[in-house]
Protein backbone atom coordinates (compact mmCIF):
# COMPACT_ATOMS: atom_id res chain seq x y z
CA UNK A 1 0.00 0.00 0.00
CA UNK A 2 1.23 3.60 -1.19
CA UNK A 3 0.56 5.88 1.66
CA UNK A 4 1.15 9.47 1.02
CA UNK A 5 1.55 12.84 2.96
CA UNK A 6 1.18 15.88 1.70
CA UNK A 7 2.85 18.38 3.97
CA UNK A 8 3.14 22.46 3.58
CA UNK A 9 6.09 24.79 4.55
CA UNK A 10 4.88 27.94 6.82
CA UNK A 11 5.65 30.75 8.53
CA UNK A 12 6.08 30.27 12.66
CA UNK A 13 3.24 30.88 14.58
CA UNK A 14 5.23 33.06 16.09
CA UNK A 15 6.49 35.13 13.32
CA UNK A 16 5.21 38.52 12.98
CA UNK A 17 3.31 39.26 9.93
CA UNK A 18 3.90 42.06 7.46
CA UNK A 19 2.28 43.07 3.78
CA UNK A 20 4.59 43.07 1.17
CA UNK A 21 5.41 45.77 -1.02
CA UNK A 22 2.51 44.72 -3.92
CA UNK A 23 -0.47 44.67 -1.08
CA UNK A 24 -1.64 41.59 -1.88
CA UNK A 25 0.59 38.93 0.03
CA UNK A 26 2.53 39.39 3.20
CA UNK A 27 6.61 39.83 3.41
CA UNK A 28 8.21 36.81 3.74
CA UNK A 29 11.93 38.60 4.74
CA UNK A 30 12.67 38.16 8.34
CA UNK A 31 10.53 35.01 8.62
CA UNK A 32 11.16 31.84 10.19
CA UNK A 33 9.24 29.06 8.25
CA UNK A 34 8.57 25.78 9.69
CA UNK A 35 6.59 22.49 9.06
CA UNK A 36 2.84 23.19 8.69
CA UNK A 37 2.35 21.94 12.65
CA UNK A 38 -0.43 19.94 11.79
CA UNK A 39 1.30 18.23 8.98
CA UNK A 40 3.47 17.05 11.83
CA UNK A 41 0.76 15.02 13.08
CA UNK A 42 -0.36 13.34 9.53
CA UNK A 43 3.62 12.17 8.71
CA UNK A 44 3.60 10.42 11.85
CA UNK A 45 -0.16 8.74 11.20
CA UNK A 46 1.31 7.78 8.03
CA UNK A 47 4.26 6.55 10.04
CA UNK A 48 2.23 4.68 12.24
CA UNK A 49 -0.21 3.36 9.41
CA UNK A 50 2.94 1.70 7.59
CA UNK A 51 5.13 0.38 10.73
CA UNK A 52 1.28 -1.51 11.36
CA UNK A 53 0.41 -2.43 7.71
CA UNK A 54 3.43 -2.48 5.66
CA UNK A 55 3.66 -0.44 2.24
CA UNK A 56 5.97 2.71 1.52
CA UNK A 57 5.31 6.24 2.06
CA UNK A 58 6.06 9.53 0.37
CA UNK A 59 5.78 13.29 1.09
CA UNK A 60 4.44 16.02 -1.23
CA UNK A 61 4.67 19.49 -1.02
CA UNK A 62 3.76 22.21 -3.50
CA UNK A 63 5.74 25.43 -3.59
CA UNK A 64 9.83 26.55 -3.99
CA UNK A 65 12.79 25.24 -3.15
CA UNK A 66 12.44 26.13 0.26
CA UNK A 67 10.13 23.43 0.53
CA UNK A 68 12.55 21.40 0.50
CA UNK A 69 13.87 22.10 4.02
CA UNK A 70 10.04 20.81 5.08
CA UNK A 71 10.15 17.89 2.80
CA UNK A 72 14.05 16.95 4.38
CA UNK A 73 12.44 16.73 7.93
CA UNK A 74 9.64 14.20 6.82
CA UNK A 75 12.72 12.26 5.76
CA UNK A 76 14.36 12.43 8.78
CA UNK A 77 11.15 11.54 10.61
CA UNK A 78 11.23 8.03 8.23
CA UNK A 79 9.34 8.88 5.47
CA UNK A 80 10.49 6.74 2.58
CA UNK A 81 10.52 9.05 -0.30
CA UNK A 82 9.69 13.32 -1.42
CA UNK A 83 8.64 14.76 -4.17
CA UNK A 84 8.46 18.73 -4.75
CA UNK A 85 5.81 19.78 -6.85
CA UNK A 86 8.04 22.92 -8.06
CA UNK A 87 5.50 26.22 -7.92
CA UNK A 88 5.77 29.72 -8.35
CA UNK A 89 3.04 29.88 -5.43
CA UNK A 90 0.34 32.08 -6.39
CA UNK A 91 -2.07 29.12 -6.83
CA UNK A 92 -5.56 29.16 -4.94
CA UNK A 93 -6.69 26.02 -2.91
CA UNK A 94 -8.75 24.54 -5.79
CA UNK A 95 -5.32 24.98 -8.22
CA UNK A 96 -3.40 23.10 -5.38
CA UNK A 97 -5.76 20.36 -4.71
CA UNK A 98 -5.54 19.73 -8.41
CA UNK A 99 -1.18 19.35 -8.43
CA UNK A 100 -1.25 17.02 -5.53
CA UNK A 101 -4.05 15.03 -6.52
CA UNK A 102 -1.98 14.74 -10.45
CA UNK A 103 0.67 13.77 -7.65
CA UNK A 104 -1.36 11.04 -5.95
CA UNK A 105 -3.13 9.31 -8.62
CA UNK A 106 0.58 9.04 -10.06
CA UNK A 107 2.05 7.57 -6.86
CA UNK A 108 -1.19 4.67 -6.69
CA UNK A 109 -0.99 6.34 -3.48
CA UNK A 110 -4.72 4.75 -1.59
CA UNK A 111 -4.40 6.77 1.92
CA UNK A 112 -3.40 10.27 1.99
CA UNK A 113 -3.04 12.45 5.51
CA UNK A 114 -2.73 15.86 5.27
CA UNK A 115 -2.67 18.75 8.18
CA UNK A 116 -6.44 19.60 9.08
CA UNK A 117 -5.11 23.44 7.82
CA UNK A 118 -2.41 25.17 7.27
CA UNK A 119 -1.55 28.35 9.64
CA UNK A 120 -0.47 30.55 7.04
CA UNK A 121 -4.12 30.71 4.85
CA UNK A 122 -6.53 29.14 6.93
CA UNK A 123 -8.53 27.84 4.38
CA UNK A 124 -8.89 24.23 6.07
CA UNK A 125 -9.70 22.46 3.03
CA UNK A 126 -7.05 21.26 0.56
CA UNK A 127 -7.32 17.77 2.21
CA UNK A 128 -10.90 17.68 1.30
CA UNK A 129 -10.74 19.36 -2.20
CA UNK A 130 -7.75 16.83 -2.95
CA UNK A 131 -10.27 14.13 -2.07
CA UNK A 132 -12.70 15.47 -4.32
CA UNK A 133 -10.53 15.51 -7.06
CA UNK A 134 -9.68 11.85 -6.96
CA UNK A 135 -13.26 10.57 -5.80
CA UNK A 136 -11.80 9.06 -2.95
CA UNK A 137 -13.69 9.31 0.70
CA UNK A 138 -12.43 11.85 3.76
CA UNK A 139 -12.42 12.48 6.90
CA UNK A 140 -11.54 15.81 8.18
CA UNK A 141 -10.17 17.04 11.62
CA UNK A 142 -9.27 13.51 12.93
CA UNK A 143 -7.92 12.69 16.38
CA UNK A 144 -8.33 9.26 15.88
CA UNK A 145 -7.50 6.97 12.81
CA UNK A 146 -7.81 2.91 12.43
CA UNK A 147 -7.00 0.83 9.74
CA UNK A 148 -8.43 -2.92 9.08
CA UNK A 149 -8.45 -4.43 5.97
CA UNK A 150 -9.79 -1.12 3.96
CA UNK A 151 -12.10 -0.30 6.63
CA UNK A 152 -11.20 2.91 8.41
CA UNK A 153 -12.33 4.33 11.93
CA UNK A 154 -11.98 7.63 12.63
CA UNK A 155 -12.97 10.25 15.23
CA UNK A 156 -13.38 13.58 14.00
CA UNK A 157 -13.55 16.46 16.59
CA UNK A 158 -16.92 18.97 16.46
CA UNK A 159 -18.11 21.92 18.21
CA UNK A 160 -18.65 20.18 21.58
CA UNK A 161 -17.95 16.18 20.85
CA UNK A 162 -16.50 14.20 18.29
CA UNK A 163 -18.41 11.67 15.73
CA UNK A 164 -17.19 8.88 15.06
CA UNK A 165 -16.99 8.53 11.36
CA UNK A 166 -16.73 4.89 9.49
CA UNK A 167 -15.08 4.75 5.72
CA UNK A 168 -13.10 2.58 3.59
CA UNK A 169 -9.80 3.32 0.88
CA UNK A 170 -8.67 4.79 -0.72
CA UNK A 171 -9.52 7.82 1.45
CA UNK A 172 -8.11 11.17 2.75
CA UNK A 173 -7.66 12.01 6.46
CA UNK A 174 -6.29 15.60 7.81
CA UNK A 175 -5.13 15.24 10.78
CA UNK A 176 -5.33 17.46 14.19
CA UNK A 177 -3.64 17.98 16.90
CA UNK A 178 -4.22 14.71 19.68
CA UNK A 179 -4.46 12.64 16.75
CA UNK A 180 -0.89 11.29 17.95
CA UNK A 181 2.54 12.01 19.77
CA UNK A 182 4.69 13.21 16.12
CA UNK A 183 8.19 11.42 17.01
CA UNK A 184 11.81 13.30 16.86
CA UNK A 185 14.05 12.70 13.99
CA UNK A 186 16.51 10.84 15.21
CA UNK A 187 21.05 11.40 14.52
CA UNK A 188 20.58 8.09 12.34
CA UNK A 189 17.18 9.58 10.35
CA UNK A 190 18.66 12.93 10.01
CA UNK A 191 21.67 11.59 8.09
CA UNK A 192 20.24 9.33 6.19
CA UNK A 193 17.56 12.25 4.95
CA UNK A 194 20.69 14.12 3.96
CA UNK A 195 21.71 11.11 1.41
CA UNK A 196 18.03 11.06 -0.24
CA UNK A 197 16.82 12.41 -3.27
CA UNK A 198 14.09 15.24 -3.66
CA UNK A 199 12.13 14.04 -6.79
CA UNK A 200 11.59 17.63 -8.31
CA UNK A 201 8.22 18.20 -10.69
CA UNK A 202 6.82 20.08 -12.73
CA UNK A 203 2.84 20.22 -11.97
CA UNK A 204 0.46 21.02 -14.63
CA UNK A 205 -0.87 24.67 -14.45
CA UNK A 206 -4.18 25.23 -13.53
CA UNK A 207 -6.41 28.49 -12.86
CA UNK A 208 -7.22 30.06 -9.65
CA UNK A 209 -10.99 30.48 -9.42
CA UNK A 210 -9.91 33.06 -6.60
CA UNK A 211 -8.35 36.74 -7.45
CA UNK A 212 -6.81 38.59 -4.15
CA UNK A 213 -7.30 42.12 -3.71
CA UNK A 214 -5.74 43.06 -0.75
CA UNK A 215 -3.93 41.66 2.30
CA UNK A 216 -3.95 44.33 5.16
CA UNK A 217 -3.18 44.52 8.71
CA UNK A 218 -6.23 44.19 10.96
CA UNK A 219 -7.03 47.88 12.32
CA UNK A 220 -5.52 47.81 16.06
CA UNK A 221 -7.67 47.94 19.00
CA UNK A 222 -7.30 51.18 21.42
CA UNK A 223 -5.43 50.00 24.03
CA UNK A 224 -8.21 49.47 26.94
CA UNK A 225 -9.06 50.95 30.43
CA UNK A 226 -7.15 49.47 32.94
CA UNK A 227 -9.77 49.76 36.11
CA UNK A 228 -7.38 49.09 39.06
CA UNK A 229 -4.41 46.76 40.80
CA UNK A 230 -6.92 44.39 43.15
CA UNK A 231 -10.08 43.36 43.48
CA UNK A 232 -11.53 46.64 44.55
CA UNK A 233 -11.38 47.32 40.39
CA UNK A 234 -14.53 44.85 40.62
CA UNK A 235 -17.41 46.33 40.71
CA UNK A 236 -16.29 48.97 37.96
CA UNK A 237 -15.46 46.23 35.66
CA UNK A 238 -19.30 44.11 36.15
CA UNK A 239 -20.64 47.88 35.67
CA UNK A 240 -18.87 48.51 32.73
CA UNK A 241 -19.61 45.40 30.98
CA UNK A 242 -23.45 45.68 32.10
CA UNK A 243 -23.83 49.26 30.92
CA UNK A 244 -21.28 50.44 28.48
CA UNK A 245 -20.37 46.67 26.72
CA UNK A 246 -24.24 45.58 27.53
CA UNK A 247 -22.57 41.76 27.14
CA UNK A 248 -23.44 41.05 30.21
CA UNK B 1 -26.27 34.89 -16.41
CA UNK B 2 -28.93 35.98 -14.07
CA UNK B 3 -28.03 34.58 -10.18
CA UNK B 4 -29.50 32.27 -7.61
CA UNK B 5 -28.61 31.90 -4.45
CA UNK B 6 -28.51 28.80 -2.16
CA UNK B 7 -28.21 28.56 1.35
CA UNK B 8 -27.36 25.45 3.33
CA UNK B 9 -29.02 25.25 6.88
CA UNK B 10 -27.11 23.15 9.35
CA UNK B 11 -29.24 20.75 11.65
CA UNK B 12 -27.20 19.07 14.38
CA UNK B 13 -29.77 16.52 16.46
CA UNK B 14 -32.62 17.84 14.57
CA UNK B 15 -32.23 21.67 15.33
CA UNK B 16 -31.11 24.42 13.18
CA UNK B 17 -27.72 26.07 14.07
CA UNK B 18 -27.96 29.71 15.13
CA UNK B 19 -25.40 30.36 12.68
CA UNK B 20 -27.71 29.04 9.97
CA UNK B 21 -29.94 32.31 10.35
CA UNK B 22 -27.15 34.27 10.25
CA UNK B 23 -26.30 32.83 6.67
CA UNK B 24 -29.64 32.83 5.68
CA UNK B 25 -29.96 36.87 6.57
CA UNK B 26 -26.32 37.33 4.73
CA UNK B 27 -27.86 34.98 1.69
CA UNK B 28 -31.07 36.87 1.69
CA UNK B 29 -28.89 40.50 1.88
CA UNK B 30 -27.16 39.09 -1.71
CA UNK B 31 -30.19 38.47 -3.31
CA UNK B 32 -32.08 41.54 -2.76
CA UNK B 33 -28.55 43.38 -3.62
CA UNK B 34 -28.55 41.21 -6.62
CA UNK B 35 -32.19 41.25 -7.24
CA UNK B 36 -31.92 37.34 -7.54
CA UNK B 37 -33.67 34.44 -6.20
CA UNK B 38 -33.00 32.98 -2.78
CA UNK B 39 -33.44 29.46 -1.50
CA UNK B 40 -32.21 27.32 1.44
CA UNK B 41 -31.91 23.37 1.41
CA UNK B 42 -31.33 21.28 4.36
CA UNK B 43 -30.52 17.43 5.06
CA UNK B 44 -31.38 15.60 7.68
CA UNK B 45 -34.42 13.60 9.28
CA UNK B 46 -36.67 15.37 11.80
CA UNK B 47 -35.62 19.05 12.34
CA UNK B 48 -37.05 21.01 14.46
CA UNK B 49 -37.85 25.03 13.87
CA UNK B 50 -37.06 24.76 9.82
CA UNK B 51 -39.95 27.16 8.87
CA UNK B 52 -38.63 29.92 11.50
CA UNK B 53 -35.53 30.25 8.88
CA UNK B 54 -38.42 32.22 6.47
CA UNK B 55 -37.99 35.22 9.26
CA UNK B 56 -34.66 35.76 8.10
CA UNK B 57 -35.43 36.00 4.33
CA UNK B 58 -35.34 32.53 2.94
CA UNK B 59 -38.76 31.29 2.43
CA UNK B 60 -38.23 28.50 0.41
CA UNK B 61 -36.36 25.44 1.80
CA UNK B 62 -35.87 21.59 0.17
CA UNK B 63 -35.21 19.69 3.26
CA UNK B 64 -34.03 15.54 2.13
CA UNK B 65 -34.91 13.64 4.62
CA UNK B 66 -33.95 9.94 5.29
CA UNK B 67 -33.16 8.30 8.69
CA UNK B 68 -30.32 7.76 7.80
CA UNK B 69 -29.63 11.18 7.65
CA UNK B 70 -29.62 12.73 10.47
CA UNK B 71 -26.01 12.68 11.46
CA UNK B 72 -23.62 13.77 9.16
CA UNK B 73 -22.19 11.60 6.08
CA UNK B 74 -19.67 13.87 4.00
CA UNK B 75 -20.65 11.31 0.90
CA UNK B 76 -24.32 11.96 1.16
CA UNK B 77 -24.79 15.40 1.72
CA UNK B 78 -22.22 16.26 -0.83
CA UNK B 79 -24.38 14.06 -3.29
CA UNK B 80 -27.40 15.69 -2.70
CA UNK B 81 -26.72 19.55 -2.49
CA UNK B 82 -24.53 19.45 -5.17
CA UNK B 83 -27.17 17.84 -7.53
CA UNK B 84 -29.84 20.05 -6.36
CA UNK B 85 -27.44 23.36 -6.40
CA UNK B 86 -26.32 22.02 -10.36
CA UNK B 87 -29.82 20.85 -11.70
CA UNK B 88 -31.45 23.73 -10.06
CA UNK B 89 -29.11 26.27 -11.43
CA UNK B 90 -27.67 27.76 -8.01
CA UNK B 91 -24.69 29.87 -8.46
CA UNK B 92 -24.05 31.24 -5.30
CA UNK B 93 -23.88 29.20 -2.64
CA UNK B 94 -23.42 29.98 1.37
CA UNK B 95 -22.38 27.53 4.27
CA UNK B 96 -21.43 28.55 8.05
CA UNK B 97 -17.90 28.03 8.49
CA UNK B 98 -18.49 25.21 11.16
CA UNK B 99 -16.72 22.31 11.57
CA UNK B 100 -19.66 20.63 9.39
CA UNK B 101 -19.47 23.57 6.65
CA UNK B 102 -16.08 23.18 6.53
CA UNK B 103 -15.55 19.55 5.47
CA UNK B 104 -19.14 19.63 3.35
CA UNK B 105 -18.57 22.87 1.47
CA UNK B 106 -15.06 22.41 -0.21
CA UNK B 107 -16.82 18.76 -1.57
CA UNK B 108 -18.92 20.83 -3.06
CA UNK B 109 -17.33 23.41 -4.60
CA UNK B 110 -15.13 20.70 -6.86
CA UNK B 111 -18.23 19.31 -7.54
CA UNK B 112 -19.66 22.03 -9.11
CA UNK B 113 -16.39 23.33 -10.39
CA UNK B 114 -17.11 26.40 -8.16
CA UNK B 115 -14.12 28.84 -6.10
CA UNK B 116 -14.45 29.07 -2.53
CA UNK B 117 -13.98 31.56 0.15
CA UNK B 118 -13.40 30.03 3.49
CA UNK B 119 -14.13 31.62 7.19
CA UNK B 120 -15.45 35.20 5.50
CA UNK B 121 -15.78 37.57 8.09
CA UNK B 122 -17.73 40.16 5.78
CA UNK B 123 -19.17 40.85 2.33
CA UNK B 124 -19.17 43.82 0.36
CA UNK B 125 -19.83 44.55 -2.63
CA UNK B 126 -18.21 46.63 -6.23
CA UNK B 127 -21.24 46.79 -8.65
CA UNK B 128 -22.15 43.02 -8.78
CA UNK B 129 -19.17 41.62 -7.98
CA UNK B 130 -19.11 40.01 -3.91
CA UNK B 131 -15.82 41.21 -2.12
CA UNK B 132 -15.05 38.79 0.88
CA UNK B 133 -12.68 39.45 3.50
CA UNK B 134 -11.42 36.46 5.42
CA UNK B 135 -8.55 36.40 8.30
CA UNK B 136 -5.69 34.86 7.60
CA UNK B 137 -2.23 33.97 9.69
CA UNK B 138 -5.06 33.51 12.35
CA UNK B 139 -5.92 36.97 12.34
CA UNK B 140 -2.26 38.44 11.89
CA UNK B 141 -3.88 39.80 8.89
CA UNK B 142 -7.13 40.31 6.43
CA UNK B 143 -7.32 39.14 2.95
CA UNK B 144 -9.55 40.56 0.43
CA UNK B 145 -10.72 38.43 -2.49
CA UNK B 146 -13.12 38.23 -5.26
CA UNK B 147 -13.97 34.70 -6.65
CA UNK B 148 -13.50 34.63 -10.01
CA UNK B 149 -15.03 31.27 -11.25
CA UNK B 150 -18.99 31.67 -12.59
CA UNK B 151 -19.83 29.82 -9.41
CA UNK B 152 -19.40 30.58 -6.31
CA UNK B 153 -19.30 29.22 -2.36
CA UNK B 154 -18.42 31.20 0.47
CA UNK B 155 -18.18 30.16 3.83
CA UNK B 156 -19.01 32.45 6.57
CA UNK B 157 -17.38 32.39 10.04
CA UNK B 158 -20.25 31.90 13.36
CA UNK B 159 -21.21 34.97 14.93
CA UNK B 160 -20.27 37.97 12.67
CA UNK B 161 -22.85 38.26 10.55
CA UNK B 162 -25.95 40.07 12.30
CA UNK B 163 -29.19 38.32 11.48
CA UNK B 164 -31.44 40.81 12.66
CA UNK B 165 -34.64 39.98 14.61
CA UNK B 166 -37.10 37.73 12.53
CA UNK B 167 -40.10 39.17 10.28
CA UNK B 168 -41.72 36.61 11.80
CA UNK B 169 -42.71 34.88 8.12
CA UNK B 170 -42.78 31.44 8.12
CA UNK B 171 -40.37 29.59 4.97
CA UNK B 172 -42.54 26.99 2.85
CA UNK B 173 -40.61 23.56 3.32
CA UNK B 174 -40.72 21.21 0.53
CA UNK B 175 -39.52 17.67 1.68
CA UNK B 176 -37.84 15.28 -0.40
CA UNK B 177 -37.69 11.64 1.19
CA UNK B 178 -34.58 10.56 0.04
CA UNK B 179 -34.09 6.51 -0.74
CA UNK B 180 -30.70 5.15 -0.40
CA UNK B 181 -28.18 7.71 0.09
CA UNK B 182 -24.64 7.49 -0.43
CA UNK B 183 -23.30 6.58 3.26
CA UNK B 184 -19.71 5.51 2.19
CA UNK B 185 -18.40 7.90 4.33
CA UNK B 186 -20.95 8.31 7.57
CA UNK B 187 -21.22 9.17 11.21
CA UNK B 188 -21.87 5.68 13.34
CA UNK B 189 -21.85 7.51 16.49
CA UNK B 190 -22.05 10.98 18.69
CA UNK B 191 -19.72 11.81 21.51
CA UNK B 192 -20.57 14.74 23.78
CA UNK B 193 -18.20 15.69 25.61
CA UNK B 194 -20.26 15.60 29.04
CA UNK B 195 -22.53 18.84 28.09
CA UNK B 196 -19.47 21.29 27.86
CA UNK B 197 -20.14 24.23 26.17
CA UNK B 198 -17.30 24.40 22.88
CA UNK B 199 -15.74 27.82 22.78
CA UNK B 200 -16.15 27.90 18.97
CA UNK B 201 -19.88 28.50 19.58
CA UNK B 202 -20.15 30.40 23.04
CA UNK B 203 -21.30 33.85 23.60
CA UNK B 204 -18.81 34.35 26.25
CA UNK B 205 -15.29 32.67 27.20
CA UNK B 206 -13.53 32.32 29.99
CA UNK B 207 -9.72 31.26 29.70
CA UNK B 208 -6.94 30.68 31.26
CA UNK B 209 -3.31 30.91 31.02
CA UNK B 210 -0.11 30.28 32.81
CA UNK B 211 -1.43 32.56 35.46
CA UNK B 212 -3.06 30.09 36.95
CA UNK B 213 -0.07 28.36 37.95
CA UNK B 214 -1.11 24.53 37.59
CA UNK B 215 -4.78 22.72 36.25
CA UNK B 216 -5.61 22.75 40.43
CA UNK B 217 -6.61 26.35 40.13
CA UNK B 218 -9.06 26.04 37.10
CA UNK B 219 -11.70 26.02 39.39
CA UNK B 220 -11.35 29.46 39.22
CA UNK B 221 -12.41 29.56 35.30
CA UNK B 222 -14.86 27.14 35.83
CA UNK B 223 -16.98 28.44 38.62
CA UNK B 224 -16.58 32.10 36.81
CA UNK B 225 -17.70 30.27 33.45
CA UNK B 226 -20.39 28.76 34.99
CA UNK B 227 -21.48 32.08 36.28
CA UNK B 228 -21.45 33.91 33.01
CA UNK B 229 -23.01 31.15 31.39
CA UNK B 230 -19.45 30.87 28.97
CA UNK B 231 -17.48 28.42 27.69
CA UNK B 232 -14.23 27.30 28.83
CA UNK B 233 -11.10 28.30 27.03
CA UNK B 234 -7.06 27.75 27.54
CA UNK B 235 -3.92 29.08 26.29
CA UNK B 236 -1.65 26.79 24.17
CA UNK B 237 1.03 26.77 27.43
CA UNK B 238 -2.23 25.90 29.70
CA UNK B 239 -2.60 23.01 27.00
CA UNK B 240 0.87 21.99 25.98
CA UNK B 241 1.30 21.91 29.97
CA UNK B 242 -1.37 19.25 30.12
CA UNK B 243 -3.68 21.28 32.51
CA UNK B 244 -6.62 21.54 29.54
CA UNK B 245 -7.73 19.53 26.84
CA UNK B 246 -7.04 20.55 23.24
CA UNK B 247 -10.10 21.40 22.31
CA UNK B 248 -10.75 24.29 25.04
CA UNK B 249 -7.22 26.09 23.05
CA UNK B 250 -7.64 29.43 21.29
CA UNK B 251 -5.53 30.70 19.66
CA UNK B 252 -3.57 30.12 16.04
CA UNK B 253 -3.09 26.19 16.44
CA UNK B 254 -6.14 25.86 18.37
CA UNK B 255 -9.69 27.77 17.99
CA UNK B 256 -10.16 30.97 16.19
CA UNK B 257 -13.58 32.31 18.32
CA UNK B 258 -15.21 35.69 18.30
CA UNK B 259 -17.52 35.58 21.30
CA UNK B 260 -19.27 38.89 22.73
CA UNK B 261 -17.04 38.69 25.27
CA UNK B 262 -13.62 37.22 26.23
CA UNK B 263 -12.12 37.18 29.42
CA UNK B 264 -8.53 36.21 29.90
CA UNK B 265 -7.19 35.46 33.01
CA UNK B 266 -3.66 34.86 33.40
CA UNK B 267 -2.97 34.75 30.03
CA UNK B 268 -0.11 37.39 28.93
CA UNK B 269 -1.22 37.18 25.03
CA UNK B 270 1.33 35.95 23.26
CA UNK B 271 1.18 36.65 19.49
CA UNK B 272 -0.85 33.14 18.47
CA UNK B 273 -3.07 33.50 21.39
CA UNK B 274 -4.03 37.22 20.36
CA UNK B 275 -4.45 36.15 16.55
CA UNK B 276 -7.29 33.38 17.93
CA UNK B 277 -9.42 36.05 19.70
CA UNK B 278 -8.52 39.38 18.83
CA UNK B 279 -12.02 39.31 17.32
CA UNK B 280 -14.21 39.14 20.39
CA UNK B 281 -16.31 42.05 20.51
CA UNK B 282 -15.15 42.95 24.07
CA UNK B 283 -12.12 41.45 25.41
CA UNK B 284 -11.31 41.99 29.38
CA UNK B 285 -8.15 41.03 30.93
CA UNK B 286 -7.11 40.14 34.24
CA UNK B 287 -2.82 39.46 34.55
CA UNK B 288 -0.43 40.87 37.44
CA UNK B 289 2.05 41.61 34.57
CA UNK B 290 1.16 45.14 33.98
CA UNK B 291 3.45 45.07 30.18
CA UNK B 292 1.91 41.51 29.19
CA UNK B 293 0.72 42.08 25.54
CA UNK B 294 -2.95 41.01 26.28
CA UNK B 295 -3.85 44.67 27.78
CA UNK B 296 -3.14 46.24 24.57
CA UNK B 297 -5.63 44.26 22.87
CA UNK B 298 -8.23 44.29 26.20
CA UNK B 299 -10.78 46.89 26.17
CA UNK B 300 -11.05 46.12 30.25
CA UNK B 301 -8.12 45.30 32.41
CA UNK B 302 -6.89 44.43 35.78
CA UNK B 303 -3.62 44.50 37.06
CA UNK B 304 -3.58 42.13 39.76
CA UNK B 305 -3.12 39.15 41.51
CA UNK B 306 -5.95 36.72 39.88
CA UNK B 307 -6.41 34.46 42.97
CA UNK B 308 -7.62 37.59 45.05
CA UNK B 309 -9.60 39.32 41.93
CA UNK B 310 -11.56 36.31 40.31
CA UNK B 311 -13.25 35.02 43.72
CA UNK B 312 -14.70 38.64 44.15
CA UNK B 313 -15.85 38.53 40.50
CA UNK B 314 -17.37 35.45 40.71
CA UNK B 315 -19.24 36.23 44.10
CA UNK B 316 -20.39 39.84 42.74
CA UNK B 317 -21.71 38.23 39.78
CA UNK B 318 -23.44 35.85 41.28
CA UNK B 319 -24.73 38.85 43.54
CA UNK B 320 -26.63 40.09 40.53
CA UNK B 321 -27.73 37.09 38.78
CA UNK B 322 -29.66 36.28 41.48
Amino acid sequence: MKIAVCISHVPDTAAKINIGNDGKNIDPSGVTYVVNPYDEYAIEEALKTKEKSGGETVAISLGGDANKETLRKALAMGIDEAVLLKDGGDRDSIAVSKALADEIKAQSAVLVFFGKQSVDFDNSIVGQLTAEQLGYNSVSVAVSFSLEGDKIRCEREIEGGKEVVETSLPAVITAQKGLNEPRYASLKGIMAAKKKVIIEKQPEQACNTVEIISVKKPAMKKAGKILGTDATAVPELIRLLRDEAKVI
Amino acid sequence: MANKILVYIEQRNGLVKKSSFEAAKAASEIATRLSAPVEGVTVGNEIEGLTSVGGFGVEKITHFKNPDLSNYSTSAYTELISKFASENDFDILLFVNTSLGKDLAPHIAVKLGAGIAMDCIALDYTGNDIKATRPIFAGKALQELKITAPKKVFVLRPNVFNPGVSSGKRAEVTVVETAAPDLSTRVAELKKSEDKLDVAEADIIVSGGRGLKGPEHFHLVEELSEVLGAAVGASRAAVDAGWRPHEEQVGQTGKTVSPNLYIALGISGAIQHLAGMRSSKYIVAINKDKDAPIFQSADYGIVGDLFEIIPVLISELKKIKV
